[in-house]
C-alpha cells in the first residue's frame, strides 16, 4: 500500500471502501455548524475569571461592581453552585469555581454573562479577588512526599508493578548479562485541537437546560454537570454539536458547568467560546514524565528484566492520571516478551496545569524512554536495533508485564519488518533552503547537515480497561420509508459518522440511512471518544442495532407471507426473499407498522490490576512501528524531518482514506512532541499560551508519510475484525524521531521535545 | 466614529495633530491582537491602508551607490518579496520571507514592523545593517531619524505623539546581501535570534545587524571591522580561511545582548548568532559575479 | 437555535460589501474584527475563529484580492474594499468549487475546522501560481494550521486541482 491509495468515491459504500464523508460538504462550503457557530435569539455572551496564580489562598472575592455594569446580567462564583461543589471524570475532586484556595494557574474563579463579549471582559476586571500567593509544589517527584496540596492526597496512583520470579528492584543475576540505563523526561504536549472549547445553553420553562457543545463524550458530560446543578439527568440535555477536533482535550469537563449556571441563573440563552489563551488554561494536558529504566539482556539479546519508575505530573486535580498511570505501567515494558519487570509508577498532584488524556495516553511517554533503552541495548551488544526488536517481539499467546496472555492478534514482528523493508528516501542533490533543517529561515549550510534514522515499536491497549464497564448504545428505527440510527458516540473528525453509512450499506443494502444528531435525551450512552474505541464499540452497537431492526423487519414479511425467516433478507434497501417473489419497499414491508430496536454492545470484560499490577485488564492491544529519517543541522540544533515510514496493525481496514487520515494525523502530532511541542511551565505559570509560542507542525514541518503496510490480521471478538487506528501512530512516532536525531548527532538526548540547544550546546 | 479611514497623507497627520498618541493600524498584525486579546483598549485609531503617499518605493538620487531607496511605510512584506525591489535588497527581501505566513506577509507593513519596534522585528537588523534612516513626518513637518536613535528600547521608539513613520530611508549599496534567522519551526516562527549581513563595496564596509539577541537591534562592530579586513574587496567575497570564520563568529556573539525567555536560552542564542554569522559571511564566496 | 447573531454596543456604522453583498453594520464597537463582525453581526461563519492573532489561518479571507486574516483586519476599517469568505468561491450555492470537491474526494477533511480557511488559501495559491511545486504549496500554506489530517491529503487534494486545472487548459 502505497501513500496515495485511494480517492474517496461515491459508487462503493460498504465496509472496505472509501465512500465520501457525509460532512464533507458542509464542512468544505464553510456551512458545518461548529459549537462557536452556534446563536440563540437573545443570548448572553458567557466569559470565566481565572486565577493568575498557581497556588494561593482566596481572602475575599467582591462580584458588586461587575455586577453595577451596565450589559451584564450574571456574576457567579462557588456560592451560586447549587449542586456538587466538585466534578471530575475518574474522581470528583476538582471545583466547579475555586473559592478558598487554587492550585493550579488558569483554575476558574467566577463567570460573568453579558450582552457582548467585551463587556463580559470589562466585568472580568471589575471582579476583585484578593489573593495569598502561596509556595506551589510543582516539583512531581518532591510531591510524592510533601505536605498535600490537595484533601485526597497527592499521589492519585501508585502502581506497584511486580513481574516474574525475579520482580524486585536489583539487577538480575546470570552469566554474561549486559545492563544498560538512563532517565528520560517528555514536556507537557497540548492537543492543540483548531475549535476552541464552545458551547450554547438554551434554559427551559421547567428549570433544565439544553446544553449545545463541541465534547467527546456526551453522557458522562450530562451526568457531571447535573450533579453540579442538583438537577436529575434527564433536566439536562447534551447535545453534540460540531466538534473541531479533541484528541482527548474534550473528555473532561471545561465549560459545561459554567454556561448551564450561567443560562439558568439569567434565564437567556448563553454562549461561551474560550479564546486560544483560555483554551489552554481550559482543558487538560499531556503528563510530562520522569522516567529511569535499567534493562537487562542476555547475550542475545533477549531481555530478561525490566525496571522502571516512572512519575507522571498529573498537575493540580486528578483527571484521567489514574487510568494514564495504569497504562504506563502496564505497557512500561514495550511490545517485547519480559519475563521479569519491576515497575513503579505515579501519578501525582502538583500546582502546575492539571493533565489528562491525550492521544495515546501513558503509552506515548513510556515509549520514548523504553524505545531508547531499546537502541542502548542494541548498542552495548553490538546489534542491530531493529534485529534487536524482532528477537524480543511479543507474540499472540505471548504473556505481558501485566501477566495477561495476549489471546487476539499480536503482529509485532510483522510491523517491525515491513516497516524496516520500506525503501530509504534519497537525499536531495541539491536541496533548496526551504527543504533544509530551519526552512524559511535559510539557516542550513548543506555541509554541517547531518542525516539519522531512527527506529521504534509501540503499542497501547484499545477501549476501556480495568473492569470498567464500557459500553455503546446505538437505536435503530424503520419507520415509513425511512431508516434512522442513532448513536449518542461523537464525531470529532475521526469519520465515525462514515462508517455508520458504510455499515447500513452492509446490513441494507442501502447506505440511504439517517443518522440522528447525537444527543443524551433518546439513547444511552456511547462512551467516549477516545482509547481508540468508537469503531469497535459504537461501530458494534450501530452494527447490531441495525441487524436487529433487519431480522426483525425480515421476520415480520417472512411471518407475513408464511416463509421461513432465513428466506427473507434485505437487498438494495428492498426486503426481498430468495426466489424474489417477496420485493418490498420499506414502507411496504412495514405495513404500517414501527420497527425500533436498542442495543447495548459491550466488550469482553475486564479486571482492574492487583497490587501487584497483574490481571487480565486489557481487551484488545494495537501495534505500530515507525521509521524516522531527519536531517539534523548539528550546529544550530534544528531538525527537519525528512518522513515517517509506518507499518501498523490495524486487524482490518475499513475505510482506507481514512485510515491514512489518522495515521498521517497521528504521525504529526508525535512529530510535534518529539521537536517542538510544549507547554513550558515555570513555578506553575504557564509561559506560553499561544499559538505564537506553542508551536505544532506546519506544512512545511511535515514529512513525508510512507505507509508502508496496514497489517490486515482480523482480530477475534471485534466487530467487523478491524482494531481502533487513531492512536497507534502516534506512539512510536516521537521515539522514532527521536532515535533518527540520536542517530544523526551521536548525543543521548533523553528528552522530549529535543530543543535546538540540546543539540547545539552539546556538540561543541 | 472611533475608527478613521483618512485616504490622503495631509488627512491622517491632521487626525493625528488633534488626537496625539491617536492609534494607528496598518496590516493589524500587532495592535489588533492586543486588542483581540484586550490587552489594549481601543479609543481612537487611525487606519492606515488606505493613504497612497505610505505606499510602494521609489529611488531617490542616483541609481548606484550614493542613491538611496525610499521604503514606504505602507510596504507590505509580500511586496518586499517583489523582484525588482528583492534584487535591490536581497536580504529585506529574505527576512520578509521568514515573516509569519503569507496572510501575514499580505498584511504586515515595514511601519508595522518599525513601529512595534520588537526585538524579534525580522526586518530591524537587516534596517540596521544596511543603515537606514526613519522618516518621521507631523503636521509641522518632517525628519530623518537613524534607525538606531529610532528604536530607543524594546517596543519603545522616538515616534512623537503627533508623528507617523513616512518611510524607511536606505542607502543604495553594492555587494553581498544575507538573512538568517533561527526559529524552531520550518515557518511561522518568531525569530530566536537573526543575523542580516551587508557588504557594501564602495565603502568597503561589512555591516552586521543581530536580532532577538538584545534589546534593540545590534550592530556588530568590532566583527564588522574584523570582516573589512578579511574581504577581497576587489570581487566582495570573503577571502579569509576557517580561522578568520570562527573569529568573527566569536566577534559577532560578542556583541549579542541575549535573554533567557520562553523562545530559548541566551546561551544557545550566542552561539546561533555565531553560527549564522559564518555562515553568512562564508556564502559571500559562492557570490554571482556582478 | 441559529446561525447568526446581533448584539448591541458602543459606536460606529460602515458598510462592507461581502461575497458581492452590501451589509450596513450599525452599533458597532471600534476594537471589533472583522472576524468578529463577519460572523456575529453578518452571519458568515465559514472563516472560523481559532487563535485570533493570525497564527492558525482558520479566518482566511480575500480583502480586495489578498488572503489576509480575518481576525487581524479592523472591520470598519475594511469598508469599501472587497472580502470574499469562503462562502463566496463557489459559482453558485448548490456548486462546489473544484478545490472544495477535491478536499472532499482526497480526504483533506477530518474535523473541518481549519477547512475553510485553507480552501480560501489554496483558491489564492492556485490563481496567483497555478502550476506550484510541492515545496510552493507548503509553503503556501505553511499559515493554515491543521491538526487532524498532518497535511498529506490536503497536498494530494491541491495536486488534484493543479493537474486537472492544467489539463483543462491545456
Amino acid at each position: 500500500m502505497g501513500t496515495a491509495p485511494t480517492v474517496a468515491r461515491r459508487d462503493r459504500l460498504g465496509l472496505g471502501t472509501s465512500p465520501l464523508r457525509p460532512d464533507g460538504g458542509p464542512k468544505v462550503r464553510g456551512e458545518f455548524a461548529f459549537s462557536s457557530d452556534l446563536w440563540a435569539e437573545g443570548a448572553l455572551w458567557g466569559r470565566v475569571l481565572r486565577s493568575p496564580h498557581a497556588s494561593a489562598r482566596i481572602l475575599r472575592i467582591d462580584t458588586a461592581a461587575a455586577r453595577a455594569l451596565k450589559g451584564v446580567h450574571a456574576v457567579l462564583t462557588a456560592l451560586d453552585v447549587p449542586g456538587s461543589e466538585l466534578y471530575g471524570l475518574e474522581f470528583q475532586d476538582q471545583p466547579v469555581f475555586a473559592s478558598d484556595v487554587v492550585r493550579y494557574m488558569g483554575e476558574p474563579v467566577a463567570a460573568v454573562a453579558a450582552d457582548h463579549p467585551e463587556i463580559a471582559r470589562r466585568a472580568l476586571e471589575l471582579i476583585e479577588v484578593e489573593y495569598e500567593p502561596t509556595a506551589p509544589l510543582v516539583d512531581p517527584e518532591a510531591a510524592i512526599t510533601a505536605p498535600p496540596i490537595h484533601p485526597e492526597g497527592n499521589v492519585v496512583r501508585h502502581i506497584r508493578l511486580r513481574h516474574g520470579e525475579d520482580a524486585e528492584p536489583g539487577l538480575p543475576g546470570g552469566d554474561g548479562l549486559v545492563s544498560v540505563e538512563g532517565t528520560y523526561e517528555v514536556g507537557m504536549q497540548d492537543q492543540a485541537f483548531m475549535g476552541p472549547e464552545s458551547g450554547l445553553a438554551i434554559p427551559d420553562d421547567g428549570g433544565g437546560v439544553d446544553l449545545y457543545v463541541s465534547t467527546q463524550w456526551l453522557h458522562v458530560d450530562r451526568d457531571q454537570v447535573a450533579a453540579c446543578l442538583a438537577l436529575p439527568p434527564e433536566k439536562v440535555r447534551l447535545h453534540l454539536a460540531g466538534v473541531g477536533g479533541a484528541f482527548g482535550a474534550r473528555e473532561d469537563v471545561s465549560l459545561q458547568v459554567h454556561i448551564c449556571l450561567l443560562a439558568l441563573s439569567t434565564r437567556r440563552p448563553v454562549k461561551v467560546v474560550y479564546s486560544r489563551e483560555e483554551s489552554f488554561f481550559g482543558h487538560v494536558h499531556r503528563h510530562p514524565a520522569r522516567m529511569w529504566y535499567r534493562h537487562s539482556a542476555d547475550p542475545q539479546g533477549r531481555l530478561v528484566k525490566v525496571e522502571a519508575r516512572i512519575v507522571l505530573d498529573g498537575g493540580a486535580y486528578s483527571s484521567s492520571s489514574s487510568a494514564v498511570v495504569s497504562n504506563a505501567a502496564a505497557f512500561s515494558s514495550g511490545p517485547y516478551r519480559v519475563p521479569n519487570a519491576c515497575v513503579d509508577a505515579y501519578a501525582v498532584r502538583t500546582n502546575n496545569p492539571p493533565c489528562g488524556a491525550m492521544r495515546g495516553f501513558g503509552a506515548v511517554q513510556v515509549c520514548t524512554a523504553y524505545e531508547a533503552q531499546m537502541d542502548k541495548l542494541a548498542t552495548a551488544l553490538d546489534l542491530d536495533p531493529v534485529e534487536l526488536r524482532l528477537r524480543n517481539a511479543l507474540a499472540s499467546g505471548d504473556r505481558l508485564i501485566t501477566g495477561q496472555v495476549i489471546n487476539g492478534t499480536a503482529p509485532v514482528a510483522e510491523v517491525i519488518r515491513r516497516c524496516a523493508a520500506a525503501p530509504l528516501p534519497e537525499a536531495r542533490p541539491h536541496p533548496p533552503a526551504m527543504a533544509l533543517p530551519g526552512g524559511a529561515g535559510r539557516t542550513a549550510d548543506p555541509a554541517r547537515v547531518r542525516r539519522g534514522v531512527g527506529f521504534a515499536v509501540g503499542f497501547k491497549n484499545l477501549m476501556y480497561s480495568e473492569g470498567f464497564d464500557d459500553s455503546s448504545s446505538a437505536r435503530c428505527r424503520i419507520e415509513g420509508g425511512a431508516i434512522t440510527v442513532t448513536c449518542a458516540a461523537a464525531e470529532v473528525g475521526q469519520g465515525f459518522v462514515t462508517l455508520v453509512h458504510q455499515i447500513a450499506e452492509d446490513v441494507f443494502g442501502t447506505d440511504g440511512v439517517v443518522l440522528a444528531p447525537a444527543e443524551t435525551a433518546t439513547v444511552g450512552s456511547a462512551g467516549s471518544t477516545s482509547a481508540s474505541r468508537q469503531t469497535w464499540m459504537s461501530g458494534g452497537a450501530v452494527d447490531a442495532a441495525c441487524r436487529a431492526a433487519r431480522d426483525a423487519l425480515c421476520g415480520r414479511v417472512a411471518a407475513r407471507h408464511g416463509l421461513s425467516p432465513e428466506m427473507v433478507s434485505m437487498r438494495d434497501g428492498r426486503v426481498v426473499s430468495l426466489g424474489r417473489e417477496v420485493d418490498l419497499t420499506l414502507d411496504e414491508a412495514l405495513a404500517g407498522d414501527v420497527v425500533d430496536e436498542s442495543v447495548t454492545f459491550r466488550h469482553a470484560p475486564t479486571v482492574p490490576l492487583d497490587d501487584k499490577g497483574q490481571g487480565d485488564a486489557h481487551v484488545s492491544f494495537a501495534f505500530a512501528a515507525h521509521r524516522a529519517v531527519v536531517d539534523v543541522d548539528v550546529d544550530l540544533g534544528l531538525v527537519r524531518v525528512v518522513e515517517i515510514a509506518t507499518a501498523q496493525d490495524v486487524g482490518r481496514v475499513l475505510h482506507p482514506l481514512q485510515v491514512v487520515g489518522q495515521i498521517e494525523g497521528g504521525i504529526a502530532q508525535g512529530v510535534g512532541l518529539a521537536v517542538m511541542e510544549e507547554i513550558l511551565v515555570t513555578d506553575g505559570l504557564v509561559r506560553n499560551p499561544s499559538f505564537t509560542d506553542y508551536l505544532i507542525p506546519t506544512a512545511l514541518d511535515m514529512p513525508v508519510v510512507e505507509i508502508a503496510g496496514l497489517v490486515e490480521e482480523p482480530e477475534p471478538g471485534a466487530p467487523f475484525g478491524a482494531k481502533g487506528v487513531g492512536e497507534p501512530p502516534t506512539i512510536s512516532s516521537t521515539a522514532a524521531v527521536a532515535a533518527a536525531v540520536r542517530a544523526a548527532t551521536g548525543l543521548e538526548l533523553p528528552r522530549v521535545p529535543i530543543r535546538p540547544e540540546h543539540i547545539a550546546l552539546a556538540a561543541q | 466614529m472611533a475608527v478613521f479611514v483618512p485616504t490622503s497623507l495631509e488627512e491622517l497627520l491632521t487626525a493625528r495633530a488633534e488626537r496625539p498618541g491617536l492609534d494607528l493600524v496598518a496590516g493589524g498584525t500587532d495592535l489588533v491582537v492586543e486588542v483581540n486579546f484586550g490587552r489594549h483598549r481601543l479609543e481612537d485609531v487611525a487606519s492606515l491602508s488606505r493613504v497612497p503617499e505610505l505606499g510602494g518605493w521609489r529611488r531617490e538620487g542616483p541609481a548606484g551607490p550614493g542613491g538611496h531607496l525610499v521604503l514606504g511605510s505602507g510596504l507590505t512584506y509580500t511586496e518586499m518579496l517583489d523582484p525588482t525591489l528583492a534584487e535591490l535588497l536581497p536580504s529585506l527581501a529574505q527576512a520578509a520571507r521568514t515573516v509569519g505566513s503569507p496572510q501575514i506577509r499580505n498584511a504586515g507593513t515595514l511601519g508595522g514592523n518599525l513601529g512595534t519596534a520588537s526585538p524579534a522585528g525580522d526586518t530591524l537588523p537587516v534596517l540596521a545593517a544596511l543603515e537606514a534612516e526613519v522618516l518621521l513626518g507631523s503636521a509641522a513637518g518632517t525628519r530623518l531619524v537613524p534607525l538606531g536613535e529610532f528604536v530607543t528600547g524594546p517596543k519603545r521608539t522616538a515616534l512623537a505623539p503627533d508623528e507617523v513613520i513616512l518611510a524607511a530611508r536606505v542607502p543604495v549599496a553594492r555587494g553581498h546581501q544575507e538573512f538568517l534567522k533561527v526559529g524552531t519551526r520550518n515557518a511561522m516562527v518568531i525569530a530566536v535570534c537573526s543575523v542580516a549581513l551587508v557588504l557594501d563595496e564602495q565603502a568597503r564596509q561589512v555591516r552586521v545587524g543581530l536580532g532577538s539577541v538584545g534589546p534593540v537591534p545590534i550592530r556588530a562592530l568590532e566583527a564588522e571591522r574584523f570582516a573589512a579586513e578579511v574581504v577581497d574587496w576587489s570581487t566582495g567575497r570573503f577571502s579569509g580561511g576557517e580561522a578568520d570564520l570562527r573569529r568573527f563568529g566569536e566577534l559577532v556573539g560578542a556583541a549579542a545582548r541575549p535573554i533567557d525567555d520562553h523562545r530559548s536560552i541566551a546561551s544557545y542564542r550566542r552561539r546561533a548568532v555565531e553560527v549564522c554569522a559564518r555562515r553568512a559571511l562564508e556564502r559571500t564566496m559562492s557570490r554571482q559575479a556582478a | 437555535m441559529s446561525l447568526a447573531t446581533p448584539s448591541p454596543s458602543e459606536q460606529g456604522a460602515y458598510r462592507l460589501e461581502v461575497n458581492g453583498r452590501g451589509h450596513d453594520v450599525v452599533d458597532s464597537w471600534a476594537g471589533e474584527s472583522l472576524l468578529y463582525v463577519l460572523r456575529n453581526r453578518l452571519g458568515y461563519l465559514g472563516p472560523k475563529n481559532a487563535c485570533e492573532q493570525g497564527e492558525c489561518g482558520s479566518c482566511s479571507v480575500l480583502l480586495d484580492g489578498r488572503l489576509v486574516c480575518a481576525c487581524l483586519v479592523l472591520a470598519a476599517s475594511a469598508a469599501g474594499q472587497e472580502i470574499v469568505t469562503v462562502e463566496g468561491l463557489a459559482d453558485s450555492e448548490e456548486e462546489l468549487s473544484d478545490v472544495q470537491q477535491a478536499f472532499i474526494d482526497h480526504g483533506a477533511v477530518q474535523c473541518g475546522f481549519c477547512t475553510p480557511g485553507l480552501i480560501v488559501a489554496v483558491h489564492d495559491l492556485l490563481g496567483r501560481l497555478p502550476d506550484p511545486t510541492e515545496l510552493e504549496v507548503r509553503e503556501a500554506i505553511s499559515g493554515n494550521l491543521c491538526r487532524c489530517t498532518g497535511y498529506g491529503r490536503i497536498f494530494e487534494a491541491v495536486e488534484a486541482v493543479r493537474r486537472s486545472r492544467l489539463e483543462a487548459s491545456s
